[in-house]
């Protein structure tokens, strides 16, 4: 944040977003969607965690060295969903080769 | 006006905006090592999810959407007045700051009691794992899974928020005694980036957990 801060209305205002996507997010929960309700609720989620991240947490006033720290944690988990998930998700999709069982 | 004794700058360091910056990028090390933490829990609960949305989609209505709600208002607020404390503590206006971080301790004590009384009732409706456990439906087992999984993340996010709790306490103190500036506050920083990412686990956990399947 070196010399740059953020205002009060600034913080007042991600507040106010936050708690409106809160409502979207119950809200979501109950509209008959699917397969898409963990959808919306993921989007919803990350959205909340961006404003919380630049705003509260100050990223998006922060040099580029900062954007590649607090980047990298949620990138290494992004990692090890994503390899874990499509093994697990997938394992259905062929028959089982004879003697395997 | 500060003065040298209420802006210290350590010896390995430069300036104060350098030894600022260790200590965000410091900080931020570290609340990686804490995404991949809860990272690993999240991972299982996607697995099993994954293997078993009937059981978990069951075992999801058990839990109280009002309290849910309420607890990440709660808590999304307790966000904001650690923001203004951090914002009050880079003005320089100590009674601010102390006044932030109280309501900060106030709204994470009132999530921590909210969250308490959820787990009592949990065991009174049998809904703990293990021999005690007693849902009807479908798929028991791995609704009890389920059940697993919400205390082990909610438990372990709760032990985080009592560990936040006590270093606001710390950081009262500290206030009070007037170890903070408008020109030396990282401490107030760093707690207010802890606390957010706190926030953020409980951001995921209740559309995770509490909204798996209401439609």
């Amino acid at each position: 944040m070196a010399g740059r801060t953020i205002s009060v209305g600034m913080y007042v205002l991600v507040y106010v977003v936050l708690m409106a996507l809160l409502a979207a997010t119950v809200g979501a929960a109950y509209l008959h969607l699917g397969n898409l309700t963990i959808v919306a609720a993921l989007t919803i989620a990350v959205a909340k965690t961006s404003l919380i991240l630049l705003y509260f947490m100050h990223i998006r006033f922060s040099g580029r060295r900062l954007w590649v720290f607090a980047v990298v944690g949620f990138l290494w988990l992004a990692i090890l969903l994503t390899l874990a998930m499509t093994d697990y998700l997938s394992r259905g999709w062929l028959p089982l080769p004879a003697g395997w069982e | 006006m500060p003065d040298v004794t209420t802006t210290p700058v350590a010896v390995q360091f430069d300036d104060a905006e350098q030894q600022r910056e260790s200590a965000t990028i410091g900080m931020w090390v570290f609340l990686a090592t804490e995404v991949m933490f809860f990272g690993g829990m999240f991972l299982g609960y996607a697995v099993y999810r994954s293997s078993y949305p009937m059981a978990f989609g069951e075992a999801s209505r058990r839990l109280d959407i009002v309290l849910g709600t309420l607890n990440t208002a709660i808590l999304l607020t307790s966000s904001l007045t650690m923001a203004m404390a951090v914002h009050a503590a880079h003005q320089g206006k100590r009674r601010q700051l102390v006044g932030f971080l109280i309501g900060t301790i106030v709204l994470g004590s009132a999530f921590l009691g909210i969250k308490f009384y959820e787990y009592f009732q949990k065991f009174e409706e049998h809904l703990v794992p293990g021999r005690g456990f007693a849902l009807e439906g479908a798929d028991p087992r791995h609704s009890q899974l389920f059940f697993s999984f919400y205390f082990a993340m909610t438990g372990m996010h709760a032990v985080h928020m009592i560990i936040g709790i006590v270093m606001m306490g710390v950081l009262i103190v500290f206030a009070l005694r007037g170890k903070y500036s408008e020109r030396y506050y990282n401490p107030v920083e760093m707690a207010g980036l802890y606390w957010h990412f706190v926030d953020i686990v409980w951001v995921f956990l209740f559309p995770l957990l509490y909204l798996v399947e209401r439609a």
